[in-house]
């Protein structure tokens, strides 16, 4: 019992999540048939939604489960299902491919494994650390505000130079929504059926 | 309750028993709601179809109602053989219906059923529900792709395209309480509606009255429901995406699907219709009773009150969504089913932008500060007033070279954050 | 270390980061299939996501990058979305004019 008392339960889940999301990470790059695949990455996805929200980012999470894995999964299904020639799709990749790739990710993992675990800062948890809670954390008001410019989270900031530069992002948001806009217009036009232009000049 | 379980069975206050035990008990009593709230609802849809066709419906089970026909229906699907054809995708066919249920199941986590009264207070809840339940459609597409049937797949892609569609007008509509209220936390904006009844965000300004019944369109749509209903057009596609299944496998796609409207509906009563708090504020005064007002001595008594308030407060909302429930049941047997270009037309052409000319209005009466039909102060209106102030001194010098002064902002910050917004 | 009792600092969601990007990697190398490069696409981009709000948390340092972890974290989501739409048009249309969506086949300049 005394076992019990002692484990941490945020990290326990962190693993959970974690392991969700790499294992079924892996299983979308050795699947073969690319529905399969695209639900093995909403599960990734969604699992990676868990671990934003035990990083205490819940509007993030939720923002992920709404658009990656509601809006863009949902759309890749779509664009599978419409360009599927037989039932179910697969496309076999040669063994040298697999073996390059499998160096190249090898190397790029190894690299990272170091630079992840450099650096002591990183590796060890803060001394005070606070308790993670999902109902504790409240970024969603800061972000809607941060989002029109106005940063109610830093103005605590001590480095007047550092405060400067936390403005808010009142401009990259109006971007984005700009961007958004011409995407819209751009991939209804790209995707358009061609066939009334034929119709019309026949 | 976490520490009332641990003193109850003589553990440390906050040892793991309690937590353990406590989440148990709570999805033991969300499936209850799932399940029970199933069984009733398919009784219901009978009896009402019933009636709407000048039938009786179910009369024989269980009495004279047939209130039990629900549970019959449920054993003989049991006894059902649970078929895989030989075209399908095994693993995922078998999979599908429990991804709808799993989602459909997910939301009801964050859903509050009276002041507190919540398997998991969100500060996001409202966009996780609607995160979540938009997930019961990825179910609906694998049964769809899985089965390896024609029928199955087309069900399946309308599906698709009908809910990425109608995310849009739900969500714009369900940003408008949001807006109103200033957070996405449903027990606090089920608390904002505290009072009579005029203090609901439906009686809040004209468009919001208007943006409910888009609201609720779009809902219908959104759970797949008549006149909507077309991923499963009987005259058309055989049975759509669940063509192929059979026993209880398919029975929980059904599951899945009245989950899903006892869900909209709870949120349209939290969102529009004040949640727990009834027409008249009986619940209120209760849980605001002193016991010394009642002259019964030393105030122990005030935590009973607040429990009455809420059991009260939770039967008030269940009565709504139920109310929600039983009008898309209306609708479905009254109305015929649209047809698939239809029903994107009506999302893009009429929902989205009534709901886009709603949000205007209703940003344009918080802009001006109209007076509403809410006679509650919402804590965040001076908070407006302040962050327009701020943001004015911020762009006001972003000319000069001197840093906007502080000290209103930092009010600001302390409210926001302090609050918990 | 004992994970099951000591909590985890930034390096463990580094590494889940680092994971999810070598997938990702490796899945936009090995697939020819354009949907599936542009799932790779969608795991790369979780993977830096998840780096970014792991230094935006302030519950494993105490100098984090507060919420602009997260502010990055949802611009690259929303314009993940739109790549995704974006992409899958230009997937579409090759399909219309090709009939296959083998990027292998997209060798053509000519459609």
């Amino acid at each position: 019992m005394n076992l019990l008392a002692a484990v941490n339960w945020h990290s326990v889940l962190f693993m959970l999540f974690a392991l969700l999301a790499c294992v079924f990470a892996l299983a979308v790059v050795f699947s073969q048939n690319v529905v399969r695949m695209a639900f093995y990455l909403v599960l990734s996805l969604a699992s990676t939604a868990g671990l934003f929200m035990l990083a205490g980012a819940e509007f993030v999470g939720a923002m992920q489960i709404m658009i990656y894995v509601g809006g863009t999964l949902v759309l890749l299904v779509f664009g599978v299902m419409l360009t599927a020639q037989s039932t179910f799709v697969s496309m076999k990749t040669s063994a040298p491919e697999w073996l390059l790739a499998a160096l190249v990710g090898g190397s790029l993992l190894y690299v990272l494994f170091l630079a992840a675990f450099g650096t002591s800062d990183w590796t060890t948890a803060r001394k005070d650390q606070q308790t993670v809670s999902v109902a504790e954390s409240k970024a969603a008001a800061p972000i809607g505000l941060g989002l029109l410019g106005i940063r109610v989270d830093s103005l605590s900031q001590p480095n007047e130079t550092l405060k400067a530069g936390q403005s808010g992002y009142l401009l990259a948001f109006e971007i984005v929504s700009v961007h958004l806009l011409v995407v819209l217009i751009g991939a209804a036009y790209l995707a358009r059926t061609k066939r009334r232009r034929q119709e019309w000049e026949t | 309750m976490v520490e009332g379980i641990n003193n109850f069975l003589g553990w440390e206050p906050d040892a793991w028993v309690g937590f353990v035990l406590t989440a148990l008990i709570q999805v033991m009593i969300l499936n209850v709601v799932l399940a029970g709230g199933a069984l009733v609802f398919i009784w219901m849809e009978r009896k009402i179809s019933g009636r709407i066709q000048d039938r009786l419906g179910p009369t024989r089970v269980g009495g004279k109602f047939g209130w039990l026909q629900t549970l019959a229906d449920g054993l003989k699907l049991l006894t059902k053989e649970d078929i895989t054809p030989g075209e399908a995708d095994p693993s995922l066919f078998k999979l599908a219906p429990y991804i709808s249920l799993t989602a459909s199941f997910a939301t009801l986590l964050a859903l509050p059923f009276a002041n507190g009264w919540v398997g998991q207070e969100v500060n996001v809840a409202l966009f996780f529900i609607l995160a979540v339940l938009g997930l019961e459609v990825f179910g609906v597409i694998l049964a769809g792709y899985a089965s390896g049937s024609k029928w199955s797949l087309f069900g399946g892609m309308r599906e698709a395209a009908q809910v990425v569609s109608y995310e849009v007008p739900v969500g714009l509509c369900a940003v408008i309480p949001v807006m109103i209220c200033g957070t996405m936390n449903l027990v606090t904006i089920g608390n904002m509606q505290a009072g009579f009844f005029t203090n609901w965000l439906i009686f809040h300004d004209p468009f919001t009255f208007v943006v409910f019944w888009v609201y609720f369109t779009c809902a219908i749509a959104s759970v797949n429901r008549a006149p909507f209903d077309l991923a499963e057009a009987e005259s058309e596609l055989v049975a759509g995406f669940h063509t192929e299944y059979s026993g209880l496998r398919w029975s929980l796609f059904f599951m899945a699907e009245y989950g899903s409207m006892f869900v909209v509906s709870g949120l349209a009563s939290i969102l529009f219709f004040g949640g727990w708090n009834g027409p008249i504020p009986v619940t209120h005064i209760l849980s605001s009773v002193d016991a010394n007002t009642l002259g019964w001595g030393d105030g122990s008594w005030a935590p009973f009150w607040t429990y009455l308030a809420n059991a009260i407060g939770c039967i008030n909302f269940i009565l709504k969504a139920v109310l929600g429930v039983t009008v898309m049941i209306w609708v479905r047997w009254t109305l015929p089913r649209l047809r698939i270009d239809q029903v994107i037309t009506t999302c893009w052409k009429y929902c989205v932008p009534l709901a886009a000319i709603c949000f205007v209005g209703v940003m344009a009466w918080q802009a001006f500060q109209i007076p509403s039909g809410n006679d509650l102060p919402l804590p965040y209106q001076p908070i407006r007033a302040e962050v327009r102030e701020t943001w004015a001194e911020s762009t006001s010098s972003i000319g000069n070279a001197e840093q906007p002064t502080a000290e209103p902002a930092d009010q600001v910050a302390s409210v926001i954050i302090g609050e918990g917004v | 270390m004992n994970l099951f009792v000591e909590p985890v600092g930034v390096s463990h969601f580094l590494l889940v980061g680092a994971v999810l990007f070598v997938a990702g990697v490796v899945c936009m190398a090995t697939k020819r299939n354009a949907l599936g490069v542009l799932m790779g696409i969608e795991l790369v981009l979780n993977g830096a996501n998840l780096n970014f709000i792991a230094f935006g948390s302030p519950y494993f340092r105490e100098t984090s990058l507060g919420l602009d972890g997260q502010f990055i974290a949802l611009f690259v989501i929303v314009l993940a979305a739109a790549e995704a739409a974006v992409a899958l048009a230009i997937a579409l249309n090759f399909y219309n004019n090709h009939a296959t969506i083998d990027v292998d086949r997209a060798d053509e300049l000519k459609g």
